[in-house]
């Protein structure tokens, strides 16, 4: 065998593709639970499970693979409409779609146990609900009476294909019988069909026996390439007509070599016998593909078994089944456009026809990103020099300058286009956190999504999840009354949160809203007032008082419980926001429900600054955490102490610090703040309280794009990243925060709240 | 990169020479990305006296190293005639300010020096042998240890 590393790339990508499976199945399972599901919903569900299945099996991962199986031969029960698409079934499709996402973390390593219990308990559910829990609607057959049909039916290992259930079934004699012979070409397996599926839809037309040709299988030593080696020869022992078996290979027609005979009939190979049994030659004109096997490619050093594996199962998708009637999917209204729009049918099928994208490296986008940001850079450059020159600005160079300051803008809009994913994988997450913390407090919640095709940058996007998270766990745990309390304030038993995204002036607003109780001003206000937090006789506005449950150590659950009120509370949500260079707010109405607010910037590598300078040098401040900026009137700056100043601003005291010293810019000789002119930036930091920075000056706004420190270096205090500036120079990127600690080192001053 | 206590005999080396302080010492040419003439360097804050800063190396941020303050030799005021030896070092790229670059010399492993036990700790910590070649003598710099900030995992 070959070293790992392919095989773990190989495994890596079924990763990434059961990632993509299980937001596929996540959308099909609650297009079902607001009833916008049809036939092809489930069967987009099946295809999903059925996908991650084979795959699994193809890596050995058992636990997964059995698992994955009960909840396949589940839906194909809904699909072929055995058993009804009702409120139990789609419950149980819930859990088992939780249980089945849990399996794939497992197995990839993301979570360190696997809570086998519920495994079981779910998998058990779905045994029963086949068993006896919806109505019968069609009597099919079930070939597989055994204990365990987990173990007779599955294996995926194409070497020793084996089609249990089927083999084992008793031969009947029947007044006809068929005797198919089915190569499938490597464009079948490529195109992702299965041939499993197509031997247990021929299973279901009666009894059949398999044998399965290897005689052109090739040594292991010579299996270089994907190549189908693999033949099937049914004996089909029940008086079908022709059609019932053409059908069941009506898609895959051109992708293999088939011959259907009556039985006794000779078959020779399988060109032969199509030309000399002519009535059913030109039936299956159509059926005996012109195509030839793939050639075994001639022997390589290596031998790729893992390509072949991933070949004939990961990648495999079930053939589109003979058309089943699904009355029980038809639950719902006729799907609203919405619905079919979440309902990803055809994604599913992407190793299908003509491919809409493509899947790259991230890394690769990045250094794309990184390489045309410079492109920006040494333009701005060259334009700057040009400037210089003192050319007419209708010169042919500077024409040509403008020309060329535009197209690079254009690369580096489309270049950070690629990274922008839509906030999809995100909100898909949440329902299951709903039905979870739902379950938990007993509340019975209803959660909307809007704007899921909401754009921003993938960083963005993959950190959007914990701030949304906790949001939402507030949300149902402190936002939402119990149903004695929503009955008492005559609102719907079940409450509703409200998850939106929409681009609002080159930002991405996240919203979180509930219909819950609001935010109780009173004790909001008493829990700050009990803690320090403010001063008994403050006076705050509404708003004020609402946005003080982000303060530190803020939290207003009486009790702890386990979703939420660790004591961490929302402040934990405002510093992850805040590290995005977002901000969140919250308007409440009490008796109607809250809404947080937080705005994002759209991606990460760019940051919106106010460039200053201090102890001369050029500095960037983040324009996110800049409130205010003025400059001090006499009597507005006053010392406190050996070395403290403070500013007034809108009638309050902020500590100042002195930027440039601070960071040890200023030499030490440099006069006090009062001798020299400057500004002021009120900026607030991460616990929401304010203070000011003294600068120099300030020389303007600008977009920038951040480079770490990190890189190759490490991070320094006070500094939170590097960018450069248009004329190819090094600025720094202020820390805020950090900034605030070292100004209070330095000053030794005591903590400061926002009463203050 | 090559240990040159370690390789054969008679296996060559190249080394590039360069002086800084006044003093002369190479490198392992191996180590070396390019060389580049001084630009004004952005201070960073809270760093260590022979930090001289960072500056733009085609968009990324490139941290500058005196070397001779390194090396306790007294700070270098750099002028257009001070060169940048951009050096590898682990996998991050820093940049050495040094006086001058000379020329490359090729040495055979047996011609490299056990450094002399030195007084100045600066300079015993980042020799790791001495080259003698004709009158000059060549102090041999071991580049990994020059910024102790960066962490050099163990080879």
């Amino acid at each position: 065998m070959s070293a790992d590393d392919p095989f773990e790339a190989i495994k890596q990508t079924f990763f990434l593709e059961c990632e993509e499976l299980l937001t596929d199945l996540e959308a099909s399972v609650t297009a079902l639970t607001f009833g916008d599901g049809d036939g092809e919903t489930i069967n987009a569900a099946f295809r999903a499970i059925h996908s991650i299945k084979g795959g699994a099996g193809a890596f050995g991962l058992e636990e997964l693979v059995r698992f994955a199986h009960v909840f396949e031969t589940y839906m194909d029960e809904l699909r072929s409409g055995r058993k009804t698409c009702d409120d139990t079934a789609i419950r149980a499709m819930l859990h088992a779609s939780d249980v089945l996402a849990d399996h794939v973390s497992f197995a990839r390593g993301l979570i360190p146990s696997m809570d086998e219990e519920r495994s079981q308990t779910v998998a058990n559910e779905l045994r029963a609900l086949m068993d006896g829990g919806g109505p019968v609607v069609a009597a099919a057959p079930d070939p597989s009476p055994a204990a365990d049909p987990i173990e007779a039916e599955f294996d995926f290992k194409p070497v020793m294909f084996d089609f249990g259930d089927a083999s084992d079934a008793p031969e009947v004699v029947a007044p006809e019988a068929w005797t198919i012979t089915f190569k499938p070409h490597v464009r079948l397996y490529e195109t992702g069909n299965e041939p499993a599926l197509l031997l247990r839809e021929l299973a279901r037309l009666g009894p059949c026996q398999v044998t399965l040709d290897t005689s052109e299988l090739p040594a292991l030593t010579e299996l270089s390439e994907p190549a189908a080696c693999l033949s099937w020869t049914i004996e089909l022992d029940a008086p079908v007509e022709l059609e019932a078996i053409t059908e069941i290979f009506e898609f895959v027609e051109d992708e293999c070599d088939l011959v259907i005979l009556p039985k006794g009939e000779p078959a020779g190979s399988v060109e032969d016998s199509a030309a000399a049994d002519v009535g059913i030659a030109a039936l299956l004109a159509a059926a005996t593909a012109p195509a030839p096997a793939a050639p075994a490619a001639p022997a390589a050093d290596e031998v790729d078994i893992q390509a072949l594996l991933a070949m004939a199962t990961a990648a495999a998708e079930p053939a589109p089944s003979a058309p089943a009637p699904t009355p029980a999917a038809a639950v719902a209204a006729p799907s609203a456009p919405a619905a079919k729009a979440t309902a990803p049918t055809g994604s599913a099928q992407a190793a299908g026809g003509g491919q809409a994208s493509i899947r790259v490296d991230l890394d690769r986008i990045d250094k794309l990103i990184n390489v045309v940001g410079e492109l920006v850079i040494q333009q701005a450059m060259l334009a700057q020099s040009v400037a210089e020159c003192g050319l007419a600005a209708s010169s042919t160079v500077k024409v040509g300058l403008e020309d060329l300051e535009q197209l690079s803008r254009e690369i580096q809009d489309s270049v950070m286009a690629i990274r922008a994913q839509p906030v999809k994988s995100v909100f898909q997450r949440m329902p299951r956190l709903v039905r979870e913390v739902a379950d938990m407090t007993g509340k019975n919640v209803r959660l909307i999504t809007e704007g899921e095709a909401t754009e921003v940058d993938k960083t963005v996007v993959d950190r959007l999840a914990e701030p949304i998270t906790h949001m939402i766990r507030n949300a149902i745990d402190h936002g939402l009354e119990d149903a004695e309390g929503r009955a008492a304030a005559g609102k719907p038993k079940e409450g509703t949160i409200r998850l939106a995204a929409l681009h609002r002036s080159g930002r991405i607003v996240i919203e979180v809203s509930d219909d819950g109780r609001g935010i109780n001003r009173e004790r909001v206000r008493k829990i700050a007032v009990d803690r320090g937090l403010i001063a008994a006789d403050a006076n705050l506005s509404n708003e004020e008082t609402d946005n003080l449950i982000f303060l530190p150590g803020f939290s207003t659950a009486d009790s702890v419980s386990d979703i939420s009120g660790r004591g961490v509370g929302m402040d934990v949500v405002r510093r992850s926001i805040q590290q995005l260079g977002g901000r969140i707010s919250i308007a409440s109405t009490p008796g109607k429900g809250s809404v947080f607010t937080m705005s994002l910037p759209l991606t990460l590598a760019v940051l919106d600054g106010m460039v200053v300078r201090a102890g001369g040098q050029t500095l960037l401040s983040p324009l996110s955490s800049i409130i205010e900026s003025f400059t001090p009137k006499e009597g507005d700056l006053h010392r406190i102490g050996a070395r403290d100043w403070v500013i007034r601003f809108r009638d309050r005291f902020l500590p100042l610090i002195d930027t440039g010293r601070v960071l040890g810019f200023s030499k030490p000789d440099a006069p006090e703040i009062t001798g020299r002119d400057g500004i002021a930036i009120v900026v607030e930091n991460e616990g929401g309280s304010q203070v000011a920075l003294w600068v120099d000056d300030i020389q303007g706004q600008r977009q920038v794009v951040i480079k770490s420190l990190e890189t190759n270096y490490r991070k320094v205090d006070g500094i939170s990243a590097a960018t450069i500036l248009g004329d190819g120079r090094v600025a720094l990127i202020l820390d805020i925060d950090a900034l605030v600690v070292l100004g209070r080192q330095q000053a030794n001053q005591s903590e400061f709240k926002i009463a203050s | 990169m090559s240990d040159p206590l370690n390789t054969p005999e008679d296996a060559q080396q190249e080394l590039m020479a360069f002086m800084a302080g006044g003093q002369e010492f190479c490198v392992d040419i191996m180590a070396i990305r390019e060389i580049r003439g001084w630009t004004a360097a952005t201070p960073l804050p809270k760093t260590p006296g022979y930090m001289k800063g960072v500056i733009n190396l085609r968009g990324t941020i490139l941290p500058i190293l005196d070397l001779s303050a390194r090396l306790g030799l007294g700070t270098c005021e750099p002028s257009g005639r001070n060169v940048i030896m951009v050096v590898q070092i682990a996998n991050r790229s820093v940049g050495l300010l040094v006086d001058s670059v000379s020329e490359i010399i090729m040495v055979k492993a047996n011609e490299i020096q056990p450094a002399p036990s030195v007084a100045m700790d600066e300079m015993k910590a980042l020799i790791m042998g001495i080259i003698p070649v004709g009158q000059r003598l060549l102090s041999l710099l071991d580049v990994n240890l020059v910024l102790p900030e960066i962490e050099v995992e163990a080879a």
